[in-house]
């Protein structure tokens, strides 16, 4: 793996970077978005349709959970086949392999112990030692992956916290000594909501030999104003050369958080709600102050940045979903087709929504990626809250 | 009529054809995989596309309760909805009626039925089906007809054959589209010969554009269905195209292809991959089964648009009967053909000993097959 930041834009923490990977021919530029995905691919989109409808190469970085694994198929097969990316047909995406899912891997503080981090599932609650997990993923061979860690919520106690800290180092240390292969790993960092805690681990984690840092521990119920100075606690301790990636800040206004402390990489699953619920984004990138005074919240339950394809206003609605988007959804489809789609549950409305929702959303990468090598991130930060705020406070004054 | 018929094969009975419709030009024999609503679940336009689908159905009871034919129209015609560049064919809506509605109810007026939408009492006639079609303006629409399972037996089948006969003028004079839509009928009359011979002679007489055979796929044994289908298709004029509704089954379609059939519907193909069944050319594979946990190898499609392609072509290039001899040999490896592929194979003048562990020999070859 190779990363390098590019330097020469004062933009605080923010940073725009390179990333080459494994299968992929093409670099990668981040701030990325790795798409969430289960067993290995995006919930509504086919192999055939992810290398033709998404762009390249900002959709070849996929995230899953080995846990997704320990149903169906069995990792021995995945093995004998070669892995993932064999199994799957998709030889020059990157796949990254963290421990929890946002979805259906969700951490079970409560029942991790000594031995190993447990995690609620559809398949009931399972516990995962270190050594069962190393076994996992090397018959899957991501491109990388992220050592076991005890990720906690904000509301525990100090002393569970510091055991967290201790019990993700140690299984960071069993990680790395069981990795024979000499894959690439991303060592866990977590820490609660204590400053110090995150501290400690994060510049315990920079002494380990490493090619990059997870930080845990978010989107777990802490209020985005007190994640601030949580996440800086870590970058800070972090060497600037090496990637940082964090799960659980799905949201834009999170991302651009996480961008600001200076992480690297995200993964998300925005697009996967939106998609559940209808709701097409149609993000105005170049958005500039006060062009919302106008803006009418209506009441489908969109608002400026996506609308709800379910609502009866869309019926006739023969226009794309947005007007100059080139994705495959937009550039064949209405919103009236979506809409009758939707209504009479068929798949075809949720592979075409995802298509656009990532669509838009690695468009939203872009535009932060852009505005850090402008120089104008914390501007552009500034202008997408403070918009969105006065969209919300326009409506809610307009009644 | 808006469409063209070209044979430019044959082996006997076999034939594969150019059939130009509006929207799109076909070859034949050809499969047409169900869209109910307006889709075909989970699949894009592209992807159909490239596996070679040509005709989609719409289901007209479905498009009509959502999102109504009005709409449809509004928009500019399902094409144009769907965004689908090639060809649309829907039904009559009346078979979902007598299938999906418990209280519905046939006259000579129409199909009776109780709305799902509002439990109101609401009638199908004819002239209704034709308006809610013209509407949607798929290349090929159907005619109402009055069907019957072919496992009811008794006077009713007279009954709905000749209604089928009387509504057919009623769709024909409600038909405004003439010249951009094609209005197919439908053969009915059970299993009863002799009223299939009626029919069809009545529904030749009004020189439609072209024809089904209705009222089959519905649970009747193999050795009558094969036998309907060689009697229409051997009375139906050579001209002009031959749809048997609801076929099926691959080796079913195989068997009416010889026996002088063009078109084909059914949900089969992708009901059964919902259900995690992969059609192949030795028959299926139940892929959820645990014994296909660990196979790693790939499952060899026999796509159904695929088998039709075939079809066409090696009739065209004047090996049929090889083709269907080897697709037999790969669909019974130890012989056991079905006796009723052999007799229909006897009277479509398709030779297949070679695939037979024995042949049998009780086709009455005095009836009018």
């Amino acid at each position: 793996m190779k990363f390098a930041v590019n330097k020469g834009w004062s933009n605080g923490r923010a940073r725009s970077g390179v990333l080459q990977l494994g299968s992929c021919p093409f670099p990668i530029q981040t701030p990325a978005l790795l798409l969430t995905t289960r067993k290995g691919l995006p919930a509504f989109i086919s192999p055939d349709l992810l290398t033709s409808s998404l762009p390249s190469p900002d959709s070849h970085l996929l995230q899953f959970s080995p846990l997704h694994f320990l149903e169906g198929i069995s990792p021995k097969t995945i093995s004998n086949i070669g892995g993932l990316h064999q199994m799957l047909s998709l030889h020059q995406h990157i796949f990254a392999a963290v421990p929890r899912d946002s979805i259906i891997a969700l951490p079970e503080h409560d029942s991790t112990n000594k031995y190993g981090a447990s995690f609620q599932t559809p398949g009931g609650r399972l516990l995962i030692k270190p050594a069962e997990y190393v076994e996992l993923v090397s018959s899957m061979k991501p491109d990388f992956w992220v050592t076991l860690a005890d990720e906690v919520p904000a509301w525990v106690s100090d002393k569970r916290n510091r055991t967290s800290v201790d019990r993700t180092l140690r299984w960071l240390d069993d990680c790395l000594s069981l990795n024979k292969t000499g894959t690439t790993i991303f060592g866990s960092i977590v820490g609660g909501s204590s400053i110090e805690e995150r501290h400690r681990c994060a510049q315990e984690v920079a002494q380990r030999n490493v090619s990059g840092y997870w930080i845990g521990g978010f989107g777990l119920g802490e209020s985005m104003d007190e994640r601030a100075a949580l996440l800086t606690a870590v970058t800070d301790n972090l060497p600037e050369d090496m990637p940082r990636h964090v799960s659980g800040l799905g949201l834009p206004e999170e991302v651009l958080q996480g961008v600001a402390a200076g992480i690297d990489l995200f993964d998300s699953t925005y697009v996967y709600h939106l998609t559940l619920g209808g709701f097409a984004l149609t993000f105005p990138l170049e958005r500039n102050k006060g062009d919302n005074a106008d803006y009418q919240l209506s009441d489908s339950g969109g608002d400026d940045m996506k609308i709800n394809l379910k609502a009866t206003i869309y019926r006739k609605d023969t226009s794309p979903i947005v007007e100059s988007c080139n994705c495959f959804t937009c550039q064949n489809h209405t919103k009236a087709y979506l809409n009758h789609l939707f209504n009479v549950h068929e798949m075809l409305a949720q592979t075409l929504l995802e298509i656009h929702n990532t669509h838009q959303y690695l468009g939203f990468f872009c535009s932060i990626r852009k505005a850090i090598e402008e120089g104008k991130f914390e501007q552009f930060r500034r202008n997408f809250v403070e918009s969105r705020r006065e969209c919300l406070f326009a409506a809610a004054s307009s009644d | 009529m808006a469409l063209k018929f070209e044979v430019l094969g044959r082996f006997n009975r076999a034939r594969a054809a150019q059939l130009t419709l509006p929207h799109y030009l076909c070859q034949t024999p050809l499969f047409m995989p169900v869209g109910t609503q307006g889709t075909i679940k989970g699949l894009t336009k592209n992807q159909l596309e490239e596996i070679g689908c040509q005709i989609i159905l719409g289901n007209t009871y479905h498009l009509a309760l959502r999102p109504t034919s009005e709409l449809i129209d509004e928009l500019g015609g399902l094409h144009k909805f769907m965004n689908w560049p090639r060809a649309l064919l829907t039904d009559s809506g009346g078979f979902q009626m007598v299938s999906l509605l418990h209280l519905a109810d046939i006259t000579e007026k129409g199909v009776t039925f109780q709305s799902p939408v509002d439990g109101k009492p609401m009638l199908l006639t004819p002239e209704e089906s034709i308006q809610i079609q013209n509407r949607i303006g798929a290349d090929i629409i159907m005619a109402l007809d009055d069907v019957v399972r072919t496992t009811i037996t008794g006077p009713r089948i007279e009954e709905a054959m000749y209604r089928t006969l009387r509504w057919i003028d009623r769709c024909i004079a409600a038909h405004k589209r003439p010249n951009e839509q094609n209005l197919f009928g439908i053969v009915q009359g059970g299993l009863d010969p002799v009223l299939r011979d009626i029919c069809v002679r009545g529904l030749v007489e009004r020189n439609l554009p072209g024809y089904a055979i209705g009222g089959l796929a519905g649970g009747e044994d193999k050795d009558s269905f094969w036998r309907v289908v060689a009697q229409c298709t051997a009375a139906l004029p050579e001209d002009k195209p031959r749809y048997v509704m609801g076929v099926g089954y691959p080796l079913d379609i195989v068997v009416c292809s010889a026996l002088g059939a063009d078109m084909y519907d059914c949900v089969y193909p992708t009901r059964t991959a919902r259900f995690g069944t992969a059609l192949v050319p030795e028959g299926v594979l139940k892929l959820k089964h645990q014994a296909m946990a660990n196979d790693i190898r790939p499952i060899d499609p026999m796509c159904e648009c695929m088998l039709s392609r075939d079809l066409h072509s090696s009739i065209v290039e004047g090996r049929f009967p090889e083709f269907v001899c080897k697709f037999l040999q790969t669909m019974f490896p130890k012989g056991d053909v079905p006796e009723w592929v052999c007799n229909a194979m006897e009277v479509a003048g398709i030779d297949i000993s070679s695939c037979c562990r024995e042949m049998r020999f009780d086709v009455d070859k005095s009836s009018t097959l």
